[in-house]
């Protein structure tokens, strides 16, 4: 058997590839050799399908974004693919059929043109993203500022170290030299917002962006020290793609006006 | 008690017939060697990518060990209340009848075909702090949620099942000849139960204990959802696998093969107690 990457190679991967090419291959556009395959003539208007890889913090974003993308060019088609950044950098690795892939943060877009797949020019950050205090409608803790999440009656989960959020946690703590005891460190930020929204955690540390998304259902609370872990977002086309002309055009979409105007709307930052 | 299961001799001259004129078609063979390729080959492909050289040093890290006896510990506790609690529903579903006991049965064995997120989410708005009994048990002092018990709660819960399904079939498959002679004969319910009715079964009961064990050390969707996931407290092995891999997949993989090990040694444990003491009972039989 041939060995890829040691860093890359899970079972998990594998699996993920496998699930990863099943949806794809459902879906029907992305496999059309007749459209994908085949550049325009013209330079003007654009055609065929492209897969994009986005972390799952883009899912409202990007759904919205690939929507008006269609309609802005017709006769192309763009797919969806939503999971943590590191399962898509495992899924691309393993021979997944991505055009764009859109990162949580810069250390999984360098694990892609670290291993060729992606041209380190071609990468553009596109939005940013910071810490906020996510708590239950009611507040039951009296949660106010970064500090009170290391109050031993204070329940917080937070994202463990291994993680983007987790990562960026544990920045903040360093900066402000306050140290949590969680209740627990999930592997993702959905997970964390879970326990806030059940209840079940008096205070968790998530994403600016989920709080804007979750709507009623928690309460953000800023904090100053935030700005110590600013999680810059990258996206680029993927070096193997047969339709660079979209997926350029995709990525230039997303960068443009009409893309950040929606990625503000939402909560996320510019770079 | 000297007549328990005794195969009768049509049993086994079935069994021996069956050996003499019974052939396989090919066919058969062939799909049943591509569903054995199926099951196996993404095991060697795991074993295939396990890096060797660091494979001590990954499992023995602390975070693992602290992983795999967490694992340990939680699933030893479900299968005892498994156990406790699933000896008596197997009896009462294959020994009773009453009204709506086919729609009882179905709902009892639930979380074998619920997705484990889903019973993460039941179990969360049961034992959950705005759960149904989350502020009972808050009143009473015991917080549930975030907890090692929460652990063995979600664990029990799916691998429940497994023992029931097991037990009831084989009390059914039993039946209640030698349960009729003995209470003829002046036995007590509990004493039929104890001495007629469970040896009959022991082996299923080892059988069913032994996948509920399997399963619960398994368990990772409703542990994800309810528990939560903190090293030494929640954080079983197969939430530090899934953990692991997104910053070691070296790691992940060898922890997959040290959980891999361990299924196959339980598995040939239960095969081997399954046979011994129905081996025992049978020859206590005869």
């Amino acid at each position: 058997m041939r060995r890829i990457r040691s860093n890359v190679t899970t079972l998990a991967g594998t699996l993920a590839v496998a699930t990863a090419l099943a949806l794809t291959g459902c879906s029907g556009a992305s496999v059309d050799p007749a459209t994908s395959a085949t550049p325009t003539a013209s330079g003007s208007a654009l055609d065929g399908s492209i897969t994009v890889y986005a972390a799952a913090s883009l899912k409202t974003t990007f759904t919205e974004l690939a929507d008006e993308f269609e309609e802005a060019h017709p006769g192309t088609t763009v797919e969806l693919t939503f999971a943590g950044s590191s399962d898509l950098v495992t899924q691309i690795t393993e021979g997944a059929p991505a055009d764009v892939f859109a990162s949580a943060d810069e250390k999984n877009m360098a694990e892609l043109t670290d291993a060729g797949l992606v041209d380190p020019s071609a990468s553009e950050d596109f939005a940013t993203n910071v810490l906020t205090i996510a708590v239950p409608p009611s507040n039951p803790a009296g949660v106010s500022d970064f500090a009170d999440l290391a109050e031993p009656d204070v329940k917080t989960v937070i994202c463990a170290a291994q993680v983007p959020c987790g990562a960026a946690t544990k920045t903040v703590e360093k900066a402000t030299g306050v140290t949590i005891s969680p209740v627990s460190e999930e592997s993702s930020v959905t997970d964390v917002l879970g326990k806030v929204t059940s209840g079940e955690a008096d205070a968790g540390l998530v994403y600016v962006t989920d709080v804007e998304a979750a709507g009623d259902a928690v309460e953000g609370i800023d904090f100053p020290e935030a700005d110590q872990a600013v999680n810059t977002y990258p996206i680029a086309p993927v070096a193997d793609t047969a339709n660079p002309e979209v997926a350029e055009a995709f990525v230039a979409f997303v960068t443009g006006e009409v893309g950040q105007g929606v990625l503000r709307s939402a909560g996320f930052g510019s770079p | 008690m000297t007549s328990t299961v005794r195969p009768g001799p049509s049993a086994r001259l079935l069994r021996r017939r069956r050996r003499a004129y019974a052939s396989v078609p090919a066919w058969v063979a062939v799909v049943a060697a591509l569903g054995a390729a199926f099951v196996l080959l993404p095991l060697v492909a795991m074993v295939s990518r396990v890096d060797w050289a660091e494979f001590v040093p990954l499992v023995t890290s602390e975070s693992s060990v602290a992983a795999f006896w967490l694992s340990l510990r939680t699933s030893v506790a479900a299968t005892l209340i498994c156990v406790v609690l699933g000896v008596p529903m197997a009896v009462v579903l294959a020994r009773t009848e009453f009204r709506g006991q086919k729609v009882l049965r179905s709902l009892v064995l639930l979380p074998l075909v619920l997705p484990p997120v889903v019973g993460g989410i039941a179990l969360l708005y049961t034992f959950g702090r705005r759960g149904l009994l989350g502020q009972t048990f808050d009143a009473l002092g015991v917080t549930i949620a975030f907890s090692t018990t929460a652990v063995v709660l979600a664990q029990t819960f799916v691998a429940l099942p497994f023992l029931v399904l097991s037990l009831e079939g084989a009390l059914r498959t039993v039946g209640t000849r030698y349960e009729a002679v003995a209470s003829t004969l002046g036995a007590r319910p509990t004493t039929v139960l104890r001495r007629v009715t469970l040896p009959l079964v022991l082996p299923a009961l080892v059988s069913g204990a032994v996948l509920s064990f399997a399963r619960a050390l398994g368990e990772f969707g409703a542990t994800l959802t309810f528990a939560g996931s903190l090293q030494g407290v929640t954080r079983t092995l197969p939430l530090e696998i899934y953990l692991q891999r997104e910053t070691d997949p070296d790691a992940a993989v060898a922890l997959s093969l040290v959980l891999v090990l361990v299924a196959v040694v339980v598995v040939a444990l239960a095969h081997q107690a399954g046979q011994s003491t129905g081996a025992a009972t049978r020859r206590r039989g005869s």
